[in-house]
């Protein structure tokens, strides 16, 4: 299968985030299990976490969660699987570095829902867009107090055994 | 009586950036005023203006989300322990639809994670 992969940055200064980089460095092998996540769900959302280390800022630890909404146009996690993985994070040190889900008509960018509810500010909010079959759209953004900034994902290999 | 309750990072603020403060109540709500005297503001929050728990905050006792225990009358005792994390949740639908969708005004978003304080 051939894939495409866009994404992109936003051009111009950023504001800083205190420690949190304007970058999102993320495995390879995770981004094709999101994106696999993703198209196994359209047209519904697809939705999870990248778990990593505490203050690392790296995701290492993939965690597909159901989408409790099971609409095209909503995710929701489900509230008891979230309190079991959120549990499981602190257990091990972890916090939610990305935070996921799929648009699956429409583009990669947050819905003014999606600002709204957006209650990690310490998490990337990566969108994978699923409306072309042949290619996806991947983007990553902080979202904190209501404002966005988009951030350049650096694509890279073999930073987690997969 | 002390209840544990462990705070989301996106309320910390409200704690003086503690993940943990105790606080005391036989009942959610009791808990909930309790918390606001030490941590002013928390209960914004958590409740909406008309006295409910906000729909995108999830609360938990011990292992059980309040929703399956009587909400803010979910009865509490000494030494349980109290999980606060904002809802994850959002998506491609407007905030409108997405409002009308949930059963609330859309001029009002529910979400604790959004400012409701004069910030």
């Amino acid at each position: 299968m051939i894939r495409t992969r866009v994404s992109t940055a936003t051009p111009g200064p950023a504001p800083g985030h205190g420690n949190v980089n304007d970058v999102l460095t993320i495995d390879s092998a995770i981004v094709d299990a999101i994106v696999a996540h993703a198209r196994r769900d359209h047209p519904d959302e697809a939705c999870g976490v990248v778990a990593g280390p505490v203050g690392s800022d790296l995701p290492t630890r993939h965690i597909a969660m159901d989408n409790a909404a099971r609409s095209m146009t909503f995710y929701e996690f489900d509230s008891m699987e979230q309190l079991r993985v959120w549990r499981e994070m602190d257990d091990n040190d972890e916090e939610p570095v990305v935070i996921y889900h799929s648009h699956t008509a429409t583009e990669a960018y947050p819905s003014r829902t999606d600002i709204s509810l957006a209650g990690e500010p310490g998490a990337h909010y990566v969108l994978v867009s699923t409306r072309e079959p042949d290619s996806e759209e991947i983007r990553s953004f902080r979202i904190v107090d209501g404002v966005v900034t988009e951030e350049e994902v650096n694509i890279v290999d073999a930073t987690v055994d997969a | 009586m002390a209840i544990e309750v462990r705070v989301p990072t996106i309320l910390r603020s409200y704690t003086g950036g503690s993940k943990v403060v105790e606080g005391s109540g036989a009942t959610l709500s009791g808990l909930i005023d309790d918390l606001d005297t030490k941590h002013s503001g928390l209960k914004g929050r958590l409740l909406t203006p008309e006295g409910g728990l906000h729909r995108f905050v999830n609360v938990y006792v011990n292992d059980e989300d309040v929703r399956f225990l009587g909400a803010l009358d979910a009865p509490l005792s000494d030494g349980d322990s109290v999980t606060i994390l904002p809802a994850v949740a959002g998506g491609a639908l407007g905030f409108a639809a997405a409002a009308a969708l949930l059963g609330r005004p859309s001029n009002r978003p529910a979400a604790a994670p959004n400012r409701t304080e004069g910030q």
